[in-house]
């Protein structure tokens, strides 16, 4: 009996730091909408500079005060960056703002490798909690008991904070409705700087608090920013009752299930947020959004097809990289066709994300099961590449189909974690079904066969398929179900009124873009002759994200682009230099400053403003990109 | 379109890009392939162990009179990525060889790229026993004792103990998993007595240390072997610690007593783990003297494991050139197997068998002294005695 | 006259929300080309009684029947394939789409090819979607986004739209709520007009009473969730009870008017 309570007692320090950092999350997405993606780079920020504090103050007091004086420090860090950047773009479509955040958590990364050495640095450990607690002959570390305490006295500070000053009045009337905010004539600007503040703080304590039972190192954020972000969902978006319950829940579950199945932990998690999702589409504590009220400044150039010129300069475009190989080496002609293959990926969850308006966070998922569906088609049963390529995709298609229908009874955030939980089961069973899938080290030897193998001959396939798809999926843009699709996008309300069945819409659009990921995964399979669980991983479809987002999610095909530059970019940047990260996540910081549509999106501005106002110079400046009139 | 403006303008650049490095035709270039922006702790030593290699055989005159040059490549971590490396460094660079990697899925990456291309692969770290057995191939060679190496040194030391139940703490994934079906296999062949009472998963980099604690302590095991490694280690050992699971337990540990591992633990270094490692200050022999001392010498630091692999990779694969006389690959297979070279921990073998190097690896126990962690009663134990016999191997190892 | 089923015909609606009858046992009829208002004080019931007519919220009891069938408990988009259009108070179109393009998806939806994927769609049944919009009078702005429009013009788009799959029964929430005085005269005056030509029945709810006395050929009142009088404009004008709870709630038809015309 004492060992069940114990375990219990040990969940529930578990999930007081999972709390603190959690309750940070939401109450930056409840007031601003930001999926702040570098809070997990807040709270490793918060470790490194607590652990470097209290190696510099002795005492107890200099340890309580370091890690006190990291939080406010971190806090601060924090005001720079909303006022600095995130203001910048609060206006920006929605995501955008994930899309800056992703690239600090990047240049965080090598930033503190840079500064603090690239060594696992362990802290001291707390004074007066360094030791144990017999409990009937079983031992509960004291500062455990610690953080059990301080998790509840957290949440009841927050709560007073809320329900007894004026400030919590209006983050709570922002949470419900933003609009109603800005309406009421308060400054919205401090509102938002103060509680990205408040949130930061929250993160960077909930790090700092590890330093006396974790090393503190430059993969924490990562570790933790998942997981936080399933809590937040779990307890509902914004609800900080809610951050509390869904980490003790997950914490707990935690703790006994590995009792019973020792290997559910890697994705218990995400069982419990789909289970959650599928059964309270808003989270436990959660309300439903308000229905969305279409920002202003949202795409007012109607989409239009090419025009017969445009159509033209595409196709001469084609060709002239279909000479690729006539001029380039092997080496140009395997990132030619890596970066086709990313191509197929990007338009493909442009494809739900831009015209469906359904923005996916685990489109890993079906380009892996493609890449895998091909390697057990190929390895298995040992069928020619041909077949292989049609029939892989079809993995990826029936992924899409299963989790497609459950994610789009969801939208907007939910809809996103709900896919980014399937992502991770699907990743899960990959990593760890090793007698199916080779676990962690992968399905090897899934190599072209002769006719495709070299260089030339595979990038072009590789072009040939991605212009196609390209071209296909365009095509069904402007296909009567691209326009329900739109409509769907629109307007909910209008599309049930005009006796169209939203649901079975998207389900279809999902369905669609899941299968092209297939295919993309299933040529890149065969570009690297392998398989491995980072095809559906996490990282992945945040690189697809980033390529459409780039791009411009307002645009028709603006990930074309986005995937074309971001991928040159990566691969050229992890080939010169091993602080490849530093750079592309300062790019991308510029590109969301200085483009906030995105390059295409921004481009089409420019171009709209030349042809409304001409002055005879004006034309050099928007020339070099080479639009496409 | 735009699009494709940019695309062929980006391919434009990758192979003005590429035509940039073109070497001088005297110089013979290996292309080296780490996990260095995602694993800096581990690869930064390896890297300084291979530039003082480097340093060391161009000051003796090079590769045959040639110069020797290292490109070097980030992985990310990623395998794709290391595969798109290798294609850069064989492709563009026109190196003569590849070497590096540390993650054993990489390795087994750029193990299968140079079996498709045709191109030598010399593995440095990767671990999993599947390079030179299961997924074994011509074109690859491995330097760092496996897996299954160091599982067998550590039974050795295990099989003695009085302990008769035992329980398991592994990282969630390949290596894991394989460490400790080696280990159960191994040890239930020379001690039919043992019990397993426990297995804990812990997923690979997030381990919740005080729940897993608690489980392994509830199951009331004699002796524990752990397989977890960097933070997760940490963060188990002073969860063990505080909760006194190590207390009257012993405790089997792979790779615990390397430098990377050991260190970041200071104080909290739990005494009387049998461990595999690096115990560089109590090696008392002239050829890790002599590395040692230039090591210290070059870079004012002491050098980790991942020094002794780096530069160890280095040598080996100038040895090889040497012998090979040429960059041409089927002469470096045949110059490579057999080959017997120093090393800082003595002489060391290329099996033709199965291309595993016989570098061996120190078993030991932890010890605190002065606030530190360190290995005593280190041994070292030789590669060869470790490795299953020749008929198993052949079982083992697909046909070439 | 004809013996056939009535247009529209409810029989004894009726739901309640903790206890609180929203609406209880309303009945009434609609026949093909009659235009009929829904009116009554606030909290009267309309918004609810509205909203089970066309699918969105299910009656407690009670049944619906369009031209004989049961439509009680359909989703809306069901209920829009046996014949019914509808505009919302607060509009409900395609901010990213052009004019052209929301009457179309309309038309697309109405033609069953929504899984169409390959047919073009700009060019799908453009006449039609043109005739459409010249009808409601939008015909120039075919090509204009959705989202630069007057709030006029996005509710006769809304009208264009609702009329794409030739319903026998077009429901309009509040049809004229924040328009100016006169284009409400002008919308219903085209509704009044498409309603006689294609014989369409309309229902639908006001606040305007001018809009209401002028256009609607019938009125019901609701009052506390019950249907209090029925008739044409000049019986309802002169019911006494009506009066009373006009008067009762403080309100004059003045008073409504104004209230119309600042909502």
């Amino acid at each position: 009996m004492a060992f069940y309570v114990v375990q219990f007692l040990t969940g529930l320090a578990s999930a007081a730091s999972l709390f603190l950092v959690a309750s940070g999350l939401s109450i930056i997405f409840g007031v601003t909408r930001i999926v702040n993606f570098a809070h997990g780079a807040f709270y490793m920020i918060g470790a490194y500079v607590a652990f470097t504090l209290t190696e510099r103050l002795s005492g107890a007091f200099g340890f309580w005060g370091g890690i006190v004086v990291a939080a406010f420090a971190v806090a601060l860090i924090g005001v720079i960056v909303e006022m600095v950047l995130l203001r910048r773009i609060y206006h920006a479509p929605e995501l955008f703002q994930l899309l800056a955040t992703f690239g600090l958590t990047l240049m965080v990364e090598d930033l503190v490798v840079l500064i603090w050495g690239p060594d696992d640095l362990v802290g001291r450990r707390a004074p007066g909690f360094r030791g144990a607690i017999d409990f009937f002959g079983q031992n509960i570390p004291s500062y455990d008991l610690f953080l059990i305490v301080l998790g509840p006295v957290v949440l009841g500070i927050l709560w007073l904070l809320f329900q007894r000053t004026r400030w919590g009045v209006l983050v709570r009337a922002a949470t419900q409705d933003r609009d109603m905010v800005a309406a009421l004539g308060v400054n919205q600007k401090w509102l938002f700087t103060s509680v990205f503040a408040v949130g930061v703080f929250l993160a960077a304590l909930g790090g700092a608090l590890q330093i006396p039972r974790d090393a503190v190192h430059h993969a924490m954020d990562l570790r933790i920013i998942v997981e936080v972000f399933v809590v937040v969902v779990i307890g509902g978006l914004g609800s900080i009752i809610g951050a509390f319950v869904a980490a003790v829940l997950v914490s707990e579950l935690n703790a006994f299930g590995i009792l019973i199945f020792p290997k559910i932990s890697i994705i218990l998690v995400f069982l419990v947020m789909a289970a959650v999702l599928i059964v309270r589409p808003w989270g436990l504590f959660g309300k439903p959004e308000a229905p969305a009220r279409k920002t202003p400044g949202l795409t007012v150039n109607p989409w239009r097809p090419l025009t017969s010129n445009e159509r033209l300069a595409a196709l001469a475009a084609l060709v002239i990289a279909a000479t690729l190989p006539l001029f380039a080496g092997n080496y140009a002609l395997t990132v030619g066709s890596e970066i086709a293959i990313f191509v197929i990926f990007a338009v493909s969850l442009h494809f739900l994300m831009s015209v469906g308006g359904l923005a996916s966070f685990g489109h890993a998922a079906y380009f892996g099961l493609g890449a895998y569906g091909v390697a057990f088609l190929a390895k298995m049963a040992g069928l020619p590449m041909i077949v292989c390529l049609l029939l892989g995709p079809l993995l990826g298609c029936m992924g899409a189909a299963v989790f497609g229908f459950f994610a789009v009874q969801l939208s907007g955030v939910y809809f996103a974690m709900l896919t980014l939980a399937f992502a991770q089961i699907v990743w899960s069973i990959a990593f760890q079904w090793v007698s199916v899938t080779g676990g962690d080290n992968g399905i090897l030897g899934v190599w072209p066969s002769s006719w495709a193998a070299s260089p030339s001959h595979f990038y072009w396939i590789a072009l040939g398929v991605a212009a196609l798809v390209t071209i296909a999926l365009r095509a069904m843009v402007f296909s009567p179900f691209g326009y329900a699709l739109r409509a769907t996008r629109d307007s909910l309300l209008r599309t049930e009124a005009i006796g169209i069945n939203a649901k079975r819409i998207q389900w279809t659009a999902f369905v669609i873009a899941g299968t092209t990921a297939g295919i993309g995964g299933a040529l890149f399979a065969y570009l690297k002759g392998s398989v491995f669980p980072d095809n559906l991983g996490i990282s992945l479809s945040v690189d697809a994200l980033v390529m459409v987002l780039l791009g411009g999610v307002e645009t028709v095909s603006g990930a074309v682009i986005g995937a074309i530059v971001y991928k040159a970019l990566n691969i050229w940047l992890v080939s010169q230099t091993d602080l490849s990260k530093l750079v592309l996540g300062g790019f991308i910081v510029l590109i969301v400053v200085v483009f906030p549509k995105g390059i295409v999106g921004m481009l089409e501005m420019l171009a709209q403003r030349r042809k409304s106002t001409s002055p005879p110079g004006a034309t050099l400046l928007a020339k070099p990109m080479g639009s496409a009139e | 379109m735009r699009a494709r403006n940019i695309f062929v303008g980006a391919a434009f650049a990758l192979l003005a890009g590429g035509m940039a490095h073109s070497a001088l035709a005297q110089d013979i270039k290996i292309g080296e392939i780490n996990s260095y922006s995602l694993l800096p702790a581990f690869t930064e030593p390896y890297r300084k162990g291979w530039q003082l290699a480097v340093e060391e055989i161009n000051a003796a005159g090079g590769i045959n009179g040639k110069k020797l040059v290292v490109v070097s490549k980030d992985d990310g971590g990623k395998p794709a990525d290391a595969q798109t490396a290798a294609n850069e460094l064989v492709s563009s660079e026109g190196v003569a060889m590849l070497t590096g990697t540390f993650l054993s899925n990489i390795g087994l990456a750029v193990s299968d790229f140079a079996n498709q291309k045709k191109v030598f692969f010399l593995a440095a770290e990767p671990l999993t026993d599947a390079v030179t057995w299961s997924k074994g191939n011509k074109y690859t060679f491995r330097l760092r004792p496996s897996n299954y190496m160091q599982a067998a040194m550590l039974v050795e030391a295990a099989s003695k103990l009085p302990a008769k139940r035992w329980a398991t703490i592994a990282p969630n994934y390949e290596y894991g998993q394989s460490a400790v079906a080696v280990f159960k296999k191994l040890m239930s062949e020379k001690r039919p007595d043992i019990q397993w009472v426990d297995e804990q998963w812990p997923p690979q980099g997030k381990i919740d240390a005080g729940p897993v604690v608690q489980a392994v302590a509830a199951a009331n095991p004699e002796a524990i072997l752990n397989v977890t490694f960097g933070a997760d280690l940490v963060k188990l050992v002073r969860e063990g610690n505080t909760r006194g699971l190590f207390k009257g337990r012993e405790v089997v540990s792979f790779l615990t007593g390397e430098p990377e591992y050991l260190d970041p633990l200071k104080e909290e270094t739990p005494a009387g783990w049998i461990v595999t490692g690096y115990p560089w200050y109590s090696i008392k022999t002239p050829e890790h003297d002599a590395f040692l001392k230039a090591y210290q010498a070059k870079y004012n630091d002491y050098p980790r494991l991942g020094s002794i692999v780096g530069y160890q990779t280095i040598k080996a694969a100038a040895a090889i050139l040497a012998k090979a006389g040429s960059t041409d690959p089927e002469k470096l297979i045949a110059a490579a197997e057999g080959l017997s070279m120093p090393s800082p921990f003595g002489e060391i073998t290329f099996r033709k068998i199965d291309h595993q190097s016989t570098l061996g690896a120190f078993v030991g126990k932890t010890a605190l002294k002065d606030g530190k962690g360190v290995m005593v009663e280190s041994v070292y134990r030789k590669g060869a005695d470790y490795l299953p016999s020749d008929a198993e191997v052949e079982k083992l190892r697909p046909k070439d | 006259m004809s013996v056939a089923p009535p247009l529209l015909a409810v029989e004894g609606l009726t739901k309640s929300y903790g206890g609180i009858h929203a609406v209880r046992g309303v009945s009434f009829s609609l026949r093909a080309g009659e235009i009929l208002a829904l009116i009554g004080p606030n909290g009267a019931g309309k918004s609810t009684c509205f909203d089970m007519l066309n699918g969105q919220n299910r009656p407690d009891t009670g049944h619906v029947r369009l031209l004989g069938k049961d439509t009680t408990g359909k989703k809306p988009r069901e209920i829009w394939r046996m014949g019914v259009g509808r505009t919302f108070q607060i509009t409900a179109t395609f901010a990213t789409m052009t004019v052209r393009e929301n009457v179309q998806v309309a038309l697309i939806s109405h033609e069953k090819q929504l899984f169409n994927l390959w047919g073009s769609a700009p060019n799908f049944d453009r006449g039609e979607a043109g005739r459409l919009l010249e009808l409601v009078g939008m015909g120039g702005y075919a090509d204009r986004p959705c989202g630069e429009l007057a709030y006029g013009d996005l509710k006769r788009l809304e009208l264009a739209v609702a009329l794409a799959n030739q319903p026998k029964l077009l429901l309009m929430d509040e049809p004229t709520a924040g328009m100016a005085p006169r284009e409400r005269v002008e919308l219903m005056r085209l509704t009044a007009q498409i309603a006689r030509e294609k014989s369409i029945g309309v229902l639908f709810t006001e606040h305007d009473m001018d809009v209401v006395f002028e256009h609607a050929d019938r009125i019901i009142v609701l009052n506390r969730g019950t249907l209090i009088a029925e008739g044409s404009p000049a019986e309802v004008r002169g019911n006494p009870q009506v009066q009373a709870v006009y008067l009762g709630e403080g309100l004059l038809y003045d008073a409504q008017h104004r209230e119309g015309a600042s909502a």
